[in-house]
C-alpha cells in the first residue's frame, strides 16, 4: 500500500510551498493533484503579492503593521487580528525567499522588487512581475519542487479523506490514467485544493476550481468556516468573466459608465477605483442595475490614457487576453467588464499553522480559512497567504509526523477503499434522464442570483430550496460513461456532488447571517451588526444539511470601526 | 451547425486510433474547448481531453486544431467556419483520445536543471537586479509548458533524446538571469547533438507558440554562446 509521511493534495502555490517545506525538513512527502502542478489556477493570478518592503518611492514609511491594519480594516473586522498581523509580518521574508529562488519580479530603478498600488492599501506594496505574477511564482515553486525531488502523483484525483480514531490517516484517490481507486496512507494530509468558484456561473476561476476540495473534509466532519463570504472581483471580462487584474486600476485604469462618468467618485471619494473589492463590485453592480451600464451588463475599464508603452510593459497579459478572447486591443478601446465571482474567503477551519480540528489534517491557501481575510480579502493578499501558510502547514506537519510509525493504517484505509468503491458505483449506476451538466448549469445560474453581490432573505431561501431539489435530481442522472481511462464524465459527476453540498453551506450560512459585512451584503439588513454578528460561522455536515455554530473573532489591536475609503 | 472531427483512441478497446465526427448547434462566441465540453456533456461522456483555466494561461489544452497546434480555449469555432479537426499533440504516446503522455516532455525539462542555481549567497533582502538585467529574461519567462512547440517539432518527432524547444528556452532563461551562477555548465549541457545543435531551425515552435514566444531565437542565441564561448 502507498504510504508517505505527508501527503499534500493540490499542486498550486500553497501545495507546492508546503511540499518544499516538508522536503527541506527531510520528510517523505508526496503531492497528489488531479492536474499537473503547472496547470494549477495559482498561475492565473495576475496583479501581484503584497508585502511591506517599502521599495516604491511612495512607500518609504510602509510597515508590516500598516499592512496588517489595512488587511483587518479591509476584512470589515472579521479577520482574526493576530493571524492577519502574523501573515503581513511574514510578507517580506517570503518575498525575498521567492526572489532568491529565481522568481522574475519586475524591478525598480534601483534594482529592487517593484511594487504597485492595489485596492484598500495605504501604500503601493503589491510586488509584481508584469501582470503575470501568479505564473512566475508558480513556475518558481515548481522549479524548486523539481530541485528538491518532490514525488508527484499527477492526475490522481483525491475523492475522500480517511480517518481512524478521529485522526486522519490518508486519502482515497482516483488514478485518472488507469481509472483505479487507490488507498494512500499518510501520517499527515495537507489540503491545498484552491478555490470553489465553479459553483458560480460568472466566475473568474478555472474549470478545475470546483468545491470537492472543501467538500471532502466537510463530509469527514471538519467544519467549514465563514463560507458565506464570497468575493466578487470588480473587473472580469465581459462576457466570459476572465480576470482583468486589479493591477489595471493600480496602474491608473479608470471605471466609466454609459454616460462617460467616472462613477467611483460617488462611492469611494478618496480611494476611487482602488477601494476594496467588495465596495467597487457593489458600485459597478449598482451602476448596471440603475441603468447606467452598457446592455444592462457591463461598464468600461479604460486603460487608453496609460499609453502603449506602459500597457505593453506592465499589463501585457491583459492585452493578450482581450485580443485572444474578444478581439479588442486595450491600447485603442476600453475593456467591457463586470464583477465576477473570484474568491472564497471562507473554507476549511484552520489555525495559523494550517491545523484543522481533525488531528493529522491540515489545509492551506484558498481552500482554508485561518481567518486572515475575514469578510473581504484585499487584492494581493491571496498569493501572500498561499506561500506564508503553505510554508507553515508544511513545517507543522513535518513536526507532527516526526515520531509517528511509518506504517499505513491498513484496516481503515482498506475499509474506506471498499466503501468509496461502493459509493462510486452507486453514484455512477443511475439510469435516469437528468443530464448532470444541466444540473451544474442550473446551480451555477442560481448562485450569482441568490448568493450574489446583493442578497435578500427571500432570494436565499429560494436558492436553498432550489439546491435541495437539485440534490434530489442527482440520483436520477443519465448513465455515466463506464470507460476506465481519463473518464471525465465520472470526474464531473463527483465534482457536482461537492458543488451542491458546498453551495448549500454558502447559502444557508448567508441566510443565517442577518447583517451586511464585507462581501456579504444584504438588502434587508444593510448595516454591520457588531453586537450580534462579530463572529465566525462554523458549518458542520449532517445528512440533512449544515449545522451551524459560531466562534469569536480575535480582536486584539484594532477596535472595529466603520470603514471609509 | 459545427462539425467536430476528433481523433479517438481508447487502448482498452481500440486497436488503433480513428476519427469520429460529431455535429451540434454551436453558440455564438463558442471556443473549440467549449465545443469539446458540449460533446462530453451531451453526446459522448467517454471523450477525453485536458483543460483547466480556459483563459490561455495554464497550458492544459494544447492540441492540433485544423492543421496547427494551439490551445483549444483560444480558438473560436466561428473562425474555423464551423469545421473543426482535432488531433492530440504529435509523437507523444496517446493515453486516450486527445490526452497524451507528457512524460518525455517533462523529463527533458527536468534534465536541464530548471531552477536557479545562485551565483552568490542570498543577501538579507532581494538580489540586486537592474531593470536592464531583468529585461534580458523577459522573452523567455512566459512559457506555460503547453507542449505545442514540442508537438510541432519534426526533430523531436524523430529523436526523443532531443531536449526540445521548451527545455532549451528554459535553459536560456537561467543563462540570461543575472542571479544564476552556472551559465557555463548550462551551455556545456546543451551544446551537443541532443541539444542546440540538433535543432534544424525549422521555425515551427516559433510559429505555433500560443504565447507568441520565440524558442527558435532562444536556441539560436544558445548556439551562438556555445560557439563563441561567450558566457
Amino acid at each position: 500500500m502507498i504510504f508517505h509521511d505527508i501527503l499534500i493534495v493540490g499542486g498550486g502555490l500553497a501545495g507546492l510551498r508546503a511540499a518544499i517545506e516538508a522536503s527541506l525538513a527531510k520528510k517523505d512527502v508526496a503531492l497528489v493533484s488531479k492536474i499537473h502542478p503547472v496547470r494549477s489556477h495559482s498561475g492565473a493570478a495576475q496583479g501581484g503579492i503584497n508585502a511591506a518592503l517599502g521599495n516604491n518611492e511612495q512607500a518609504k514609511d510602509d510597515t508590516p503593521e500598516k499592512h496588517g491594519f489595512d488587511t483587518i480594516k479591509g476584512s470589515d473586522y472579521l479577520a482574526d487580528q493576530e493571524a492577519s498581523i502574523m501573515m503581513t509580518q511574514a510578507g517580506p521574508e517570503v518575498i525575498f525567499e521567492m526572489e532568491h529562488w529565481g522568481c522574475p519580479f519586475s524591478r525598480t530603478k534601483e534594482g529592487k522588487v517593484a511594487q504597485r498600488p492595489f485596492g484598500g492599501a495605504g501604500y503601493p506594496r503589491t510586488c509584481y512581475g508584469a501582470d503575470k505574477t501568479g505564473h512566475y511564482l508558480l513556475q518558481t515553486l515548481y522549479e524548486q519542487s523539481v530541485r528538491h525531488n518532490v514525488k508527484f502523483y499527477e492526475e490522481w484525483m483525491v475523492i475522500a479523506l480517511v480517518k481512524e480514531n478521529d485522526t486522519c490517516c490518508g486519502v482515497i484517490a482516483l488514478d485518472l490514467r488507469s481509472g483505479e481507486l487507490v488507498a494512500m496512507g499518510a501520517n499527515a494530509v495537507i489540503f491545498a485544493t484552491g478555490g470553489s468558484g465553479r459553483m458560480y456561473g460568472n466566475t473568474t476561476n478555472a474549470l478545475t476550481s470546483t468545491c470537492l476540495g472543501v467538500a471532502m473534509p466537510y463530509w469527514a466532519g471538519v467544519p467549514l468556516k465563514d463560507t458565506e463570504f464570497i468575493q466578487f472581483h470588480p473587473t472580469s471580462l465581459y462576457p466570459n468573466n476572465i480576470l482583468m487584474t486589479e493591477g489595471c486600476r493600480g496602474e491608473g485604469g479608470i471605471l466609466v459608465n454609459k454616460d462617460g462618468e467616472r462613477f467611483m467618485k460617488k462611492y469611494a471619494e478618496k480611494a476611487m477605483e482602488l477601494a476594496p473589492r467588495d465596495i467597487v463590485s457593489r458600485s459597478v453592480t449598482t451602476e448596471i442595475l440603475e441603468g447606467r451600464g452598457f446592455e444592462d451588463a457591463y461598464v468600461y475599464l479604460d486603460l487608453r490614457h496609460l499609453g502603449k508603452a506602459k500597457i505593453m510593459e506592465r499589463l501585457p497579459g491583459i492585452r493578450e487576453i482581450t485580443l485572444d478572447f474578444i478581439g479588442l486591443d486595450p491600447i485603442e478601446k476600453p475593456i467591457p467588464i463586470q464583477p465576477g465571482m473570484h474568491y472564497t474567503m471562507g473554507g476549511i477551519d484552520t489555525d495559523i499553522d494550517g491545523q484543522s480540528p481533525l488531528k493529522g489534517f491540515y489545509a492551506a491557501g484558498e481552500c482554508a480559512c485561518v481567518s486572515v481575510h475575514g469578510a473581504n480579502r484585499l487584492g494581493g493578499n491571496s498569493l501572500l497567504e498561499t506561500v506564508v501558510f503553505g510554508k507553515r502547514a508544511g513545517a507543522k506537519a513535518a513536526e507532527y509526523v516526526k515520531n509517528l510509525p511509518k506504517t499505513p493504517k491498513t484496516f481503515a484505509l482498506e475499509s474506506a477503499l471498499k466503501k468509496e468503491g461502493k459509493n462510486l458505483k452507486e453514484l455512477l449506476s443511475s439510469n435516469g434522464k437528468e443530464n448532470p451538466y444541466k444540473l451544474n448549469l442550473e446551480l451555477r445560474k442560481l448562485m450569482p442570483e441568490k448568493a450574489g453581490i446583493f442578497r435578500t432573505e427571500k432570494g436565499m431561501a429560494e436558492g436553498l430550496s432550489q439546491i435541495k431539489a437539485l440534490k434530489e435530481r442527482l440520483n436520477k442522472c443519465r448513465p455515466i460513461s463506464s470507460s476506465k481511462r481519463y473518464n471525465y464524465d465520472k470526474v464531473w459527476m463527483l465534482e457536482l456532488k461537492g458543488n451542491l453540498d458546498v453551495a448549500e453551506v454558502v447559502l444557508a450560512g448567508a441566510l443565517a447571517r442577518k447583517e451586511s459585512r464585507g462581501s456579504h451584503s444584504r438588502r434587508d439588513f444593510p448595516q454591520r451588526d457588531d453586537v450580534n454578528w462579530l463572529k465566525h460561522t462554523l458549518a458542520t455536515y449532517t445528512p440533512e444539511g449544515p449545522k451551524f455554530s459560531y466562534k469569536d473573532v480575535q480582536i486584539t489591536k484594532y477596535k472595529p470601526e466603520e470603514r471609509k475609503y | 451547425m459545427a462539425e467536430f472531427k476528433i481523433l479517438r483512441y481508447d487502448p482498452d478497446k481500440d486497436k488503433k486510433p480513428y476519427f469520429q465526427t460529431f455535429t451540434f448547434q454551436e453558440e455564438k462566441g463558442m471556443t473549440v474547448l467549449e465545443g469539446l465540453y458540449y460533446i462530453l456533456e451531451n453526446l459522448d461522456g467517454s471523450l477525453a481531453f485536458r483543460s483547466s483555466c480556459r483563459a490561455a494561461v495554464c497550458g492544459s489544452c494544447a492540441i492540433h486544431v485544423n492543421g496547427i497546434y494551439n490551445l483549444a480555449c483560444r480558438v473560436q469555432i466561428e473562425k474555423l467556419k464551423g469545421k473543426v479537426v482535432l488531433r492530440p499533440l504529435a509523437h507523444l504516446p496517446i493515453l486516450k483520445d486527445l490526452v497524451v503522455d507528457l512524460k518525455p516532455f517533462f523529463d527533458n525539462y527536468r534534465a536541464i536543471k530548471p531552477y536557479l542555481v545562485p551565483k552568490n549567497e542570498p543577501p538579507e533582502k532581494e538580489y540586486f537586479q537592474s531593470a536592464e538585467e531583468r529585461k534580458k529574461v523577459d522573452p523567455w519567462i512566459d512559457c506555460i509548458l503547453c507542449a505545442a512547440c514540442y508537438g510541432s517539432c519534426p526533430v523531436a518527432a524523430s529523436d526523443p533524446k532531443y531536449l526540445g524547444p521548451h527545455a532549451l528556452m528554459k535553459s536560456l532563461r537561467f543563462v540570461d538571469d543575472s542571479r544564476d551562477g552556472i551559465a557555463k555548465d548550462r551551455i556545456a549541457f546543451v551544446a551537443n547533438d541532443f541539444g542546440v545543435f540538433r535543432c534544424h531551425t525549422i521555425f515551427n515552435c516559433q510559429k505555433v507558440c500560443p504565447k507568441n514566444l520565440d524558442p527558435t531565437n532562444a536556441i539560436a542565441k544558445l548556439k551562438m554562446k556555445a560557439v563563441l564561448k561567450k558566457f
